[in-house]
């Protein structure tokens, strides 16, 4: 067994038998995200490295420290990328964007981080190191316990290695822009998901919807003609998305809660006080908003989705959506089989978990 | 590490039905379903001792067709109280007997769940019940443009509700994603009768991803009553590039140039030389026959992108070594380019008495050393195999050709198939890419995950389905079992390929 491994082992152990709690942390660039970590400190990012990884197989496994910058590098150089554009917020590790399961602006046309996640290897809080997939692309040995990781914040295990499947880069991109009001621009949305088009994100904000296209330049361009729509010139389309995967467009800016609201692509504009952008087609939807969770909840709920609160504000309310009947006991006996003495992210996801 | 797990731990022993009373569970389903839908006949039961894994049969105690979530819901809650055990059921053309029946048992059919509920062209979803055909999903959505992108061999015959306990695949999956990543919300019921929903309309759900740990769960943790699919805008044109190679290894050298070119084909799928003699025959597909294997890749897209890209891979798979290209003139002869690979089944069935489907998935570049081991096997085991491959994701299905009436043929047959999902372990791979687990490949269960990770997966179940009675002694071999199977297989000391580096 790896030292860095055998390591944590002795740390999970031992705070197993003493009921103590651990924060696993990466690079911290998501510490924001859930409820306050508890705990001591179990830091991945000395466990860190590509430990394979072949272009034609179109699958990478890298160590849970990897920096995110780091493994995104090492497909650039063979022109591929890991297609649900996981946000950075930072330092980012590959284990952390696996935990906290957050996917980008491509999400909407291939799919959330757990889409991509093939297998894992995990340590739980028993100490055992487990693996689960693999690195092929159909598995169905066994249930999918490694999808099961992807977003659950680090409260049933510790990533050790993750095996994504990559695609490679799009040959074409262009973005174009419209201006028109939200409830258009969900109705045009929805009527252009309807299509065989290649968008590839979409962003709505402030009056402006802006869509981005990929594929093979013919597509792209037919696409383009067909769509109508000003052409963002030079780095502007790029720089938007970035912007946009990293939260630092102007309207994620400033200390005014920021929801997030995931929900049918066809459901109406809420009627919610505050600021509205969208993304994924009309699947997502941001709200800058000093509303009761209960009732931004109870609106979300109603649509058919549910609401997260995804930063700042009051988390007294609960980050997430609360759970309830036969889906709440599931989830408590889970998080007790893979980790009986509670030793990681106690109350992260939920106070209970 | 099993000398530490306490006597408690699920999944130590099979567990014993032996002392269920079939006279009172007779009693107490009566009282939940209306007449005619229970079966208790033996000649009644015959007709479920199987799924599509013929040579395993065993006939039920009880087959209970309720017509509602409701009774559905009765059924359960009737089964939990007197600790019977439960095996959900679809159209039963699995490949695994993932729906063999239980002896002690109940077989809850969903056959009678056949309504498209819903079909939703702007948020492109539909809404239907678990016993809707695969098929009858595209062919309900093609008058909006839309289809259901996952398309296994038996779509025509398999229903919605088995394509999510066995996350199906297809010849599409490399593009399109597999079950789990075309199903928006399951809805079903747990073995205590309570409604659970797992996902949502959206496209994320609050809390773990249960949505991806009931696809291919092989009913072993909730009963499926309603799904919800995604439905993807049908692609205007594609065509089909048909590649011959004169050896196989390039073929397979030809299948990774593809993809470092960049290029995620619609579909990739290669045949051997007696694959396509043995389909040729059959459906006349135009397969040239001096060829040791053949590919055919698949592009869709719009009119511009397809052009793009089928000029992309004939420059790709002609610098690879191709030794003939052909590309589709029209529709018709896509489809019977197509009909050839999809014909393999049916042709192995012709050629032989019977027939036995492998499942393994393997890293691509390891191709070339599983079709020589398998040329070896022929040899060893005085059987012969044909081979189809989805090339593009690694799953292969070899198909082992037998006489079940030849004294010893089915016992070399499976021998022969052990011997090929051990060595897709000992390559990085795995035993089961599509079919599952179910009662067939159990065993090999044992090589791929250690004890402590198979006592994960009880737990997993327990969470569930706290008394295992969903589907027992399917998909994770008991301690026991693999105690047993260990002895067995364990030759001289050694295991099976000891020149492999396990992972």
């Amino acid at each position: 067994m790896d030292g860095t491994i055998a390591g944590w082992v002795e740390q999970i152990r031992q705070a197993g038998a003493e009921g103590a709690a651990l924060e696993i942390r990466g690079g911290g660039s998501k510490r924001f995200y859930g409820q306050a970590p508890q705990g001591k400190l179990l830091d991945t990012r000395g466990y860190s490295g590509v430990v394979a990884y072949e272009p034609t197989e179109l699958v990478i496994t890298a160590r849970s420290g990897t920096p995110l910058d780091e493994l995104e590098a090492v497909l650039a150089e063979k022109g591929q990328f890991l297609a649900f554009e996981p946000p950075h917020f930072g330092a980012a590790t590959i284990g952390g964007s696996v935990a906290a399961g957050l996917s980008g602006p491509r999400r909407q046309a291939v799919g959330a981080a757990r889409d991509f996640l093939l297998g894992v290897q995990v340590i739980d809080g028993r100490g055992e190191l487990l693996t689960f997939g693999g690195q092929v692309m159909k598995n169905v040995a066994g249930y999918d316990v490694a999808r099961l990781m992807c977003g659950s914040l680090g409260t049933l295990a510790v990533l050790a290695e993750v095996s994504l499947k990559v695609l490679p880069q799009p040959v074409a991109e262009a973005s174009l822009r419209f201006e028109m009001d939200q409830a258009t621009a969900l109705r045009r949305l929805n009527e252009w998901g309807g299509q065989p088009l290649p968008i590839s994100a979409s962003f709505w904000c402030q009056g402006v919807l802006t869509v981005r296209l990929s594929g093979a330049r013919a597509a792209v361009e037919a696409a383009s003609s067909r769509l109508g729509g000003e052409i963002l010139e030079g780095g502007e389309g790029g720089a938007l998305w970035l912007a946009v995967r990293e939260q630092q467009h102007p309207f994620f800016a400033g200390e005014t809660p920021l929801w997030r609201l995931s929900l049918p692509s066809d459901a109406p504009v809420l009627a919610l006080a505050g600021e509205a952008a969208v993304e994924w087609g009309g699947a997502e939807r941001w709200l800058r908003a000093t509303a009761a969770a209960s009732e931004i909840r109870a609106a979300a709920s109603a649509a058919g989705g549910h609401a997260t609160l995804f930063r700042g504000g009051d988390k007294a309310a609960g980050v997430f959506q609360p759970l309830a009947g036969p889906l709440a006991t599931i989830h408590k006996r889970l998080k007790q089989s893979f980790d009986p003495a509670a030793v990681f992210g106690r109350g992260r996801l939920y106070p209970d978990l | 590490m099993a000398e530490t797990m306490e006597a408690v731990e699920p999944g130590a022993n099979e567990a014993d039905f032996s002392g269920v009373d079939r006279a009172r569970v007779i009693e107490a389903l009566a009282r939940v379903m209306p007449p005619g839908s229970l079966l208790y006949d033996q000649e009644d039961l015959r007709p479920y001792e199987c799924d599509g894994l013929a040579a395993y049969r065993q006939v039920p105690m009880v087959v209970a067709l309720p017509e509602t979530e409701a009774q559905a819901a009765e059924i359960l809650k009737a089964c939990s109280e007197l600790r019977v055990p439960v095996v959900a059921r679809g159209a039963g053309t699995g490949l695994s007997g993932g729906a063999l029946p239980h002896a002690h048992g109940v077989v809850l059919s969903l056959a009678r769940f056949k309504q498209i509920l819903r079909l939703d062209p702007v948020a492109r979803l539909a809404v239907v019940q678990p016993g809707v055909r695969n098929l009858a999903i595209s062919e309900a959505a093609a008058r909006h443009g839309l289809y259901y992108a996952p398309d296994p061999s038996s779509q025509i015959a398999c229903t919605i509700g088995g394509n999510v306990a066995e996350n199906s695949g297809g010849v599409h999956c490399l593009k399109y994603g597999l079950t789990v990543h075309n199903v928006l919300r399951v809805r079903g019921l747990t073995m205590a009768g309570e409604v659970v929903e797992f996902g949502s309309h959206a496209l994320d759900a609050p809390g773990y991803d249960l949505l991806a740990l009931v696809h291919g769960s092989e009913g072993m943790l909730a009963v499926v009553t309603e799904v919800s699919v995604k439905l993807t805008p049908k692609p205007q044109l594609a065509q089909c590039v048909m590649a011959s190679f004169d050896d196989v290894v390039t073929a397979g050298n030809a299948v990774a140039a593809v993809i470092a070119a960049g290029i995620i084909p619609a579909g990739l799928e290669m045949m051997d030389q007696p694959a396509t003699a043995a389909v040729e025959q059959f459906v006349h597909a135009g397969y040239n026959l001096e060829a040791a294997a053949i590919l055919l890749c698949e592009s869709d897209g719009t009119p511009e992108e397809v052009s793009e890209e089928i000029e992309r891979m004939r420059a790709v798979l002609e610098a690879s070594g191709a030794s003939e290209i052909r590309v589709s003139r029209d529709e018709a002869e896509r489809l019977k380019f197509w009909a050839g690979r999809k014909a393999a089944f049916p042709a192995a069935g012709r050629l032989s008495a019977d027939y036995y489907c492998m499942d393994g998935t393997i890293p691509r570049k390891r191709l070339g050393e599983m079709l020589k081991a398998i040329q070896g096997m022929e040899t060893k085991y005085g059987l012969r195999c044909i081979n189809v491959f989805h090339a593009g994701d690694g799953n292969m299905h070899p198909l082992i050709l037998f006489d079940a009436n030849v004294s010893g043929e089915l016992d070399r047959a499976e021998e022969f198939g052990a011997d090929i999902l051990e060595l897709s372990v000992a390559l990085g791979g795995t035993i089961t890419g599509e079919h599952g687990v179910g009662i067939e490949k159990i065993n090999q269960m044992c090589s791929q995950f250690s004890v402590a990770e198979r006592t994960t997966f009880f737990r997993v179940k327990a969470a569930f389905d706290p008394d295992g009675l969903l589907n027992p002694g399917k998909a994770i071999p008991t301690l026991n079992r693999c105690a047993e199977y260990g002895k067995l297989h364990v030759k001289n000391g050694q295991l099976p390929h000891p020149e492999l580096e396990r992972f």
